[in-house]
């Protein structure tokens, strides 16, 4: 829950400091000293953005160092016998495929999992769905299709054990991972 | 008989190893036959190296249709015709009595046996089996599909095999097993460090089709089970998974698919020709072929949830065949084709549920286990083998088609997966 909470304001930070369009200037400096203030209290940056309300190149250094955050996480979760991507994963997502827009000999495989219930085949094709719609997702944000490879290994390789809401919450996912060249 | 020795005779590996799997019955039949298996006469210096009559008792007993008689409550314990006593048994209350002796031969041993009707007082079975010291355990198989099949009407499945797939915790490794029906003579076919799903076997029992990851993605692979031989038989890009012999073994159903959506095609094994019989955005998957090779049912989700489809295999029409519940998947047919087996989700349980295809009438068969999948039916049309969670883990376990008789079989290691049972060799 702490990270997602940290996502969240990261993902603010990261939308005023990019994305214009994405409010009004006022709220876009609430956004950002709001997020400061959830960050831990011994980062260095915190004193710099308190100082830095205007200054352009603090916040887009606190910008990369949020999108180095996003970047890192690589494991989205899905809901039982659903392929659609969770609002929360989004801004992550994004920061992905901007990174491998900007980077185009960057290689991805994205590996589509379920939870161990239901059919071993039909979960197989779920997990195929789901490393699709992260696909989808990381090519309509720049990504390229040559850039993205699917594999589904369905409920064969969980994450967790175990067989709670818990565990299976954690299993049902698409994990991306960077190919190093 | 000679066939189906030479079949295990010839497999690659034959180092004995311990079943892993130990046969245990959870419930049987309320009308299950009183029967006596007397142990088989003996006349050698050294003990046997396998206890016939005991293999035959716990063949009968596992099936569910037969309450066997133990030997202490035995007054007598004839071996010869003539020295059955029919009121003992009456007085037993057995409806039937095996009696057999074992002999040796030059070249191995001679089991004969009779099956006795003790309310009638006659003999309604005599046969003689042969075969090697190392075909002992086959022998006692073959005499107990013998006795079911006499007795019940039912061809007997005590000589079948299954194919299943073991895992450690970790999901580390992944082994394809072979063993007895009733799990003794475990042999491990094919090893790997990534995923093996989807055991089929092929109509004549020679051969399987499974689903190996071991070059990233899901590829489709037949092996040979007398000699060990591998061929990788669909490896598109993509994803390529649950092949299914046609019932003349000609051809294979599989499911393709390249950009997500996983469609249901069909290969002519002769020419290696491929047919796409679906062609729908939803997921089509879990293919298995009608018994006269002329349609598929498969699983699709083009309904939402996943649901039981028939495609005509000549027209490609495709009709819905389950209603029940939001969550039916991976049918199998029974032997006369009269019922589908399949997973069913109720609640927030799955479960193993027959369908009868032509009353429509849905039956839930199992409700102690958990998380039921991969149900495979046996050959005769009696029982079907399954995977369930027993704390954590998984086992298999199995069911009749009529929900009476249920047992279980857990392993000492591990995961145990993916049960497919094998046709009856001939």
């Amino acid at each position: 829950m702490q990270t997602t909470a940290l996502y969240k304001t990261l993902g603010l930070a990261l939308c005023a400091a990019f994305i214009s369009a994405c409010s009004s200037t006022g709220d876009v400096e609430e956004g950002t000293s709001e997020a400061t203030a959830t960050e831990t209290q011994a980062e260095e940056n915190t004193q710099t953005v308190d100082t830095a309300g205007v200054d352009g190149e603090s916040l887009e250094a606190e910008a990369a160092d949020a999108q180095a955050a996003l970047l890192e996480q690589t494991v989205f979760y899905f809901d039982f016998d659903e392929s659609s991507i969770k609002s929360e994963g989004k801004a992550a997502l994004m920061a992905h495929a901007g990174y491998l827009a900007a980077n185009p000999a960057a290689q991805v495989v994205l590996e589509g999992h379920a939870d161990e219930r239901g059919t071993v085949e039909y979960n197989l094709a779920l997990g195929e769905r789901r490393a699709m719609a992260v696909r989808r997702f990381l090519m309509a944000n720049g990504a390229s299709s040559s850039q993205l490879k699917v594999v589904s290994f369905g409920e064969e390789r969980p994450a967790v054990m175990g067989s709670s809401e818990e565990s299976y919450a954690k299993n049902r996912r698409v994990e991306v991972k960077y190919q190093s060249n | 008989m000679v066939k189906r020795s030479l079949i295990l005779l010839f497999l690659l590996m034959t180092s004995a190893v311990h079943a892993e799997l130990v046969i245990e019955v959870t419930q049987g039949k309320q009308s299950a036959i009183p029967v006596a298996v007397v142990p088989f006469s003996w006349q050698g210096s050294q003990p046997l190296p396998e206890d016939i009559s005991g293999i035959i008792t716990n063949d009968l007993a596992s099936s569910g249709y037969f309450r066997t008689l133990p030997e202490s409550n035995m007054i007598s314990q004839p071996n010869n015709l003539s020295e059955v006593v029919y009121g003992d048994w009456a007085n037993l209350r057995q409806d039937f009595v095996v009696i057999g002796s074992v002999e040796l031969l030059p070249t191995g041993y001679a089991i004969q046996f009779h099956v006795l009707d003790v309310h009638q007082k006659m003999e309604i079975l005599r046969h003689r089996v042969r075969g090697k010291a190392s075909q002992l355990r086959d022998l006692a198989h073959y005499i107990s599909d013998f006795i079911f099949e006499k007795i019940t009407g039912v061809p007997g499945v005590f000589s079948t095999k299954l194919i299943y797939v073991t895992t450690n915790r970790e999901r580390t490794r992944f082994n394809l097993n072979y063993a007895d029906a009733d799990g003794a003579r475990e042999q491990l076919i094919y090893t790997s460090r990534d995923p093996v799903i989807s055991p089929a076997w092929s109509p004549d029992g020679k051969k399987v089709a499974y689903v190996s990851f071991e070059n990233g993605h899901s590829e489709i692979y037949f092996q040979e089970l007398a000699t060990g031989k591998r061929e990788r038989v669909v490896a598109f890009e993509g994803s390529n998974s649950a092949p299914a012999f046609s019932p003349d073994g000609t051809k294979l159903a599989f499911v393709h698919s390249k950009l997500g959506n996983p469609d249901i095609y069909v290969m002519d094994l002769a020419s290696r020709k491929i047919e796409r019989m679906t062609n729908h955005y939803a997921i089509d998957t879990e293919p298995q072929w009608g018994v006269n090779g002329d349609s598929i049912y498969f699983t699709s989700s083009r309904a939402g949830g996943p649901q039981v489809y028939k495609l005509d295999t000549g027209n490609k029409a495709v009709t819905r065949v389950t209603y029940e519940g939001a969550y039916n998947a991976r049918a199998r047919l029974t032997a006369d084709g009269r019922k589908l087996v399949y997973v069913h989700r109720s609640g927030d349980r799955f479960h193993i549920a027959s369908q009868d295809l032509k009353s429509g009438l849905v039956h839930i068969l199992t409700s102690e286990t958990e998380l039921d999948e991969s149900p495979s039916v046996a050959p005769n049309g009696s029982m079907v083998i399954y995977a369930a969670s027993e704390a954590d883990r998984s086992i298999l376990a199995a069911v009749s088609v009529d929900g009476d008789v249920k047992f279980r079989l857990p392993s000492k290691y591990g995961d145990v997966r993916e049960p497919a049972w094998s046709p009856i060799f001939k």
